[in-house]
């Protein structure tokens, strides 16, 4: 594996070897000094075409952690205000040296465009509407973790719960939630999911009531404003209604369901309830992970023959 | 004398091993009058059974001190990434705090001693050990390093490229035909 651009660039053991790696992770992380000279000499650089502060900062931690360089690119105080091109944008930053690029874009695809313009290692930090491979490994980690499966979500059942057809978060969470053999709830409004869910091995509901107390995880995703006259939805009171986590729905959850989400949170929109009141949420839980499992994405990448590291998996 | 075929002959047994293992734990003893200091830690994977036993010997010469056991992982701390495949073995878990502590290392083999680098350099990351001693089953011979060990089981001088398989059963050398160990 040469680079990470869509969860379907990941077999269901790479999957496993991946989580499996953030294990190890994880345990440098919970050292009183966090940091292993594994990636020494090598450069990653976080190229971000659209605002994220938790995602950059995570994989800026993550490769701090493994002593890796780290170059900062954001798009808003660079020459692309200048009218630099995405190719002449990453073709420059690799004749610096650079060992990987994060990247974060509007446009699907674009991680996809950039791999032709360098040598290094693509690592897709969400694209569009397309893909977000490593949130939905932190999730897929935090999940089994909490249930303490290594490599299985077998007999659980997860809802998401929001605007399906406009989140790379819920596509990628869909794709490797069910290859690890969890069945999937779809919870929206018919608006808010693709016109064809063929061959995505789901089911939907039309509202949270009606899943609430059957599920292990409860998967709530970000709502934006501005997509709710897409919606067809008459208010956002309309959509709370049906759809929100209120402290109602959240006391039907099972006593050992989850709650999810992968921020940043909109108090009072999708999210009525104060999490941080919610038993089961295990939504900071999920920043912590999503540091070992970016340390692992990169070590996978770009620790030695990583073609040879996935293919003999991490146990042996 | 066959050109395809490898040569492979057992040089310890499972007896001599346990005879091996029970004598490294006696100098153990010996060597650590404090053994209260002591932390036996065993390198991932090959050294971590070796360890095991050798705690478990520990503690039946001196059933009043309990020694901790732990293991280091040092795949995150190789300089020869690019030289072998990567595997993850289990996870690093060491119990305590090493600082002030005598740490006993403890692998299979010894060979050109890149290993025994990495799992110092790993040590150093869980407190400031004041003693670190090294124990091998077997040492081969190759340093590229200046490192040596404080026990060891047997002693074998080996080719560069023979392999030296170590397992509670026994330790064999695996030689390439033509050559002679």
């Amino acid at each position: 594996m040469k680079h990470l651009l869509s969860t379907r660039d990941l077999t269901t053991d790479d999957i496993v070897s991946i989580l499996a790696m953030a294990d190890h992770m994880a345990e440098i992380n919970s050292r009183a000094v966090p940091k292993v000279p594994a990636l020494r000499g090598r450069t990653v650089a976080s190229v971000f075409f659209e605002d994220s502060t938790r995602t950059r900062l995570s994989f800026e931690t993550a490769a701090t952690r493994l002593s890796a360089e780290v170059m900062t690119f954001t798009a808003s105080s660079s020459s692309v205000n200048k009218g630099e091109s995405l190719r002449d944008t990453i073709e420059t930053l690799s004749a610096m040296g650079v060992d990987a690029f994060v990247v974060r874009h509007k446009s699907s695809g674009a991680p996809h465009q950039i791999t032709k313009w360098t040598d290094a290692a693509v690592i897709n930090a969400g694209d569009g509407w397309h893909q977000h491979p490593t949130q939905a490994l932190l999730d897929a980690y935090t999940i089994t973790r909490n249930f303490n499966e290594l490599n299985s979500m077998q007999g659980r059942t997860v809802a998401i719960v929001g605007d399906i057809k406009h989140s790379r978060v819920a596509r990628s969470d869909i794709d490797v939630f069910t290859r690890l053999g969890a069945k999937v709830v779809l919870v929206a409004p018919a608006a808010f999911l693709p016109t064809s869910l063929d061959g995505w091995g789901v089911t939907t509901a039309d509202s949270l009531d009606d899943v609430i107390g059957l599920v292990d995880v409860v998967y709530m995703l970000r709502i934006q404003r501005e997509r709710m006259d897409a919606a067809q939805m008459p208010s956002l009171r309309e959509y709370s209604t049906l759809f929100a986590l209120t402290p109602e729905r959240a006391a039907r959850m099972q006593s050992h369901a989850l709650l999810l989400h992968p921020g940043p949170i909109n108090r009072g929109v999708e999210m009525i309830v104060d999490p941080s009141l919610v038993p089961g949420s295990r939504i900071l839980q999920q920043v912590t992970n999503g540091i070992s499992v970016r340390m692992a994405v990169l070590f996978s990448l770009l620790g030695g023959d990583a073609t040879t590291t996935l293919q003999n998996g991490a146990e042996t | 004398m066959s050109s395809t075929s490898t040569a492979s002959s057992e040089i310890l047994g499972v007896t001599d091993v346990d005879k091996a293992l029970k004598r490294i734990a006696h100098e153990i003893v010996e060597r650590n009058s404090d053994l209260s200091d002591v932390v036996i830690v065993g390198m991932q994977t090959g050294g971590t059974w070796i360890a095991s036993r050798l705690h478990n010997n520990i503690a039946q010469i001196s059933p009043a001190i309990s020694v901790p056991l732990g293991a280091v992982d040092i795949s995150m701390y190789r300089d020869d990434f690019s030289l072998r495949p990567l595997v993850l073995s289990a996870p690093t878990d060491i119990p305590v705090d090493l600082t002030g502590r005598t740490v006993v290392l403890v692998d299979d083999v010894l060979f050109t001693g890149r290993t025994v680098r990495a799992a110092l350099e790993a040590l150093n990351d869980h407190g400031r050990p004041r003693a670190v001693q090294l124990a091998v089953m077997v040492d081969r011979g190759h340093r590229e390093l200046p490192i040596r060990p404080d026990y060891v089981g047997k002693n074998i001088p080996t080719h560069f490229s023979d392999e030296v398989s170590v397992g509670p059963d026994g330790v064999t050398v695996v030689t390439a035909s033509g050559e002679s160990s």
